[in-house]
């Protein structure tokens, strides 16, 4: 397998407004709202990110679409400097690379008939008229909208949400992509309809071989689609392996946490207490050291010094915890 | 799910029907359409609606000077001081209002609408930029603006339109800008951008359909505002003293002292006419406005 996408140091700072005093004194103060992630994407792999709101996983997302630019770092996508397309290069790139949004209500341009809808991407990647209808014939045939002139001529408003999400997912596939990103591609819609998009995501993993990132703070979602996952807090990932692996031995207390806030359809159950508490830190000024740390029981006194490095706990599952960390079993 | 400032308008194209049922379902709306219907057919029968010329001098049959007579058959508004027929000037008036009115509000709503969509759109610098111009074009003083250029291009129809979408674009841009803030975190505006739909599709394709009500409404309040106009400038004594318009003919009875001389049917009918018209306007875009912000009548 070779590597479709490549980041190192990734970083994004967004500007806040800044008080008179700050502005004096020459201070700019940022959001910093990814902060130094490493990244590698294997071709064809389908690689999930969670973590709570507000924890940079959606910037993530717009970061590798080039839908806005980095403060900082490398990105590389099949070998090429994104930051460094443009023209062409960027229209070919718009086309290798997909999104998937979260409302379906409102990704879709209410003006636009289904048909025009799912052409946009043709129409700007200069698909030939004549290839358009029957490549957006294959689209609704994969995600399953077969009968397509039933709904062709129809405007979003007609919709359910659950075939507005498979609208947009045929949108987002029509121009042949090699990588897509899901955005909570299943939140905003019913539960009744969220088991039929995420079988259909299944079964386009492995009919298409996409490579994909699911962005979700939903555990099940990755769980029942991505190999590996991905566990982001407060702009940095701390923890990294394979799907089960995180699931069933997580390294990091933050996601012993997530794992442990998973609903269970029992109700007679007692629940157990929450290792974590509050509510996320400040991404303006977040804690020196670990970033969890105000909220980590098991905090100690090296948290509050040192940022922690992603290193391995087992093969191919990564953590950044000083518990964790080889130094620190050691010692204790 | 929807912001209560986004724009609703029926998207299918049987919506018409709909959209204009439920304009008309608004007294204001109605009225205001009535009143612009009666002016638009009598301006463009103007020429034929006019007995005489409105400028031509006139005399009796015993050759005297047919000044100040009073309403009759043959002068049905009467005649003014230098024996001029009201009635003809009045209908002859509804010419050069109409001219101003759609002029400016064309042009108040496209200037408007770019200003708005280009700051909106591209942020940063630009917005920054236009909305400084637009703050300080809003801290014109109107009216003594308007008499400035008159003085300085000359007193024409055109300048007075030309000084009118100087003056009153920036109201519309700012709301356009702030509509536009709301349309772009939409995220069908991110997925244009992310097929690979370039700047100008985005705008032209996505964005510009969903604005055009907003420049439409904008279009129909300056209207009024533009009649009014002319009508002010005129009647101050810059206007074109070869154009006969409403606010000529109030500033011809003022100078002529028709008040005192208890000559109402010179100067009451050019002033219920620019009521008439200016309060037409503000009823059309009432009606408009309610049929874009459903969520407002509540």
């Amino acid at each position: 397998m070779a590597e479709l996408i490549a980041a190192a140091n990734l970083t994004k700072h967004y500007p806040t407004s800044r008080t008179t005093r700050q502005m004096l004194r020459g201070e700019r103060p940022v959001v910093r709202a990814v902060d130094g992630i490493d990244l590698v994407i294997q071709r064809g792999e389908s690689v999930g990110l969670v973590g709570e709101s507000g924890s940079g996983k959606t910037t993530v997302g717009r970061l590798l679409l080039k839908l806005t630019e980095a403060s900082g770092g490398t990105l590389n996508f099949d070998g090429a400097a994104v930051s460094g397309l443009s023209g062409d290069s960027l229209r070919r790139f718009r086309q290798q690379a997909q999104l998937v949004f979260q409302n379906p209500f409102d990704s879709v341009n209410p003006r636009f008939t289904i048909r025009r809808a799912v052409a946009e991407p043709l129409i700007n990647t200069g698909v030939p008229r004549a290839e358009r209808d029957g490549r957006i014939a294959e689209a609704m045939r994969l995600v399953h909208l077969g009968d397509f002139h039933r709904y062709a001529d129809k405007h979003p408003s007609e919709l359910s949400g659950g075939q507005l999400q498979r609208v947009v997912l045929a949108r987002a596939l029509v121009g042949r992509p090699s990588f897509l990103v899901a955005d909570e591609p299943v939140s905003m819609l019913d539960v009744s309809v969220r088991a039929g998009i995420l079988n259909l995501m299944r079964e386009l993993r492995d009919r298409l071989g996409l490579t994909a990132l699911y962005i979700s703070h939903d555990l099940t979602l990755v769980r029942y689609v991505c190999e590996r996952t991905l566990v982001m807090y407060l702009g940095r990932i701390v923890e990294d392996g394979p799907t089960s692996e995180v699931i069933s031995r997580p390294a990091h207390p933050y996601t012993q946490a997530l794992i442990k806030a998973v609903p269970r359809p029992r109700t007679d159950q007692s629940r157990e207490d929450l290792p974590i508490s509050g509510g996320l830190a400040n991404a303006v000024s977040p804690p020196s050291g670990c970033r969890l740390r105000d909220r980590c029981p098991y905090a100690f006194a090296r948290c509050a010094q040192e940022v922690p490095a992603l290193l391995e706990v087992a093969p191919g599952h990564r953590a950044a915890c000083h518990l964790t960390s080889p130094a620190n079993a050691a010692a204790a | 799910m929807d912001g209560g400032s986004t724009i609703v308008l029926p998207a299918k194209r049987r919506g018409l029907r709909t959209a204009l049922r439920r304009y008309f379902a608004d007294p204001y709306a109605v009225v205001g359409c009535v009143i612009y219907v009666v002016f638009i057919v009598l301006g463009i029968l103007a020429g034929w609606l006019a007995q005489y010329d409105p400028t031509e001098i006139l005399f009796t049959d015993d050759g005297q000077l047919a000044a100040s007579l009073p309403p009759s058959a043959a002068h049905w508004l009467g005649t003014t001081n230098l024996g001029r027929d009201i009635f003809s000037q009045l209908v002859m008036g509804i010419r050069p209002s109409l001219f101003v009115g759609i002029t400016a509000a064309v042009g108040v709503s496209a200037l408007g609408t770019a200003v708005g969509v280009l700051a909106g759109y591209f942020g940063g610098v630009v917005d920054t930029l236009l909305m400084r111009l637009t703050d300080v074009v809003l801290g014109l003083p109107f009216l003594p603006f308007v008499i400035v250029l008159a003085a300085l291009l000359g007193p024409s129809l055109q300048n007075v339109v030309f000084s009118v979408v100087i003056l009153l674009w920036p109201n519309a841009a700012r709301i356009i800008r702030a509509q536009l803030l709301t349309l772009m975190q939409r995220q069908f505006i991110e997925a244009a951008r992310v097929t690979g739909a370039s700047h100008s599709r985005i705008i032209l394709v996505h964005i510009l359909p969903n604005i055009l009500p907003l420049s439409l409404l904008y279009g129909s309040i300056s209207v009024g505002w533009a009649i009014l106009t002319q009508a002010s400038v005129s009647f101050l004594g810059f206007g074109d003293q070869d154009t006969i318009s409403w606010g000529f003919m109030l500033q011809d009875a003022y100078a002529s002292q028709a008040l005192s001389q208890a000559q109402y049917n010179w100067f009451v009918p050019p002033g219920l006419c620019i009521v008439f018209v200016v309060a037409a306007g503000f009823f059309l875009s009432r009606g408009y406005e309610n049929l874009i912000f459903p969520k407002l009548k509540q």
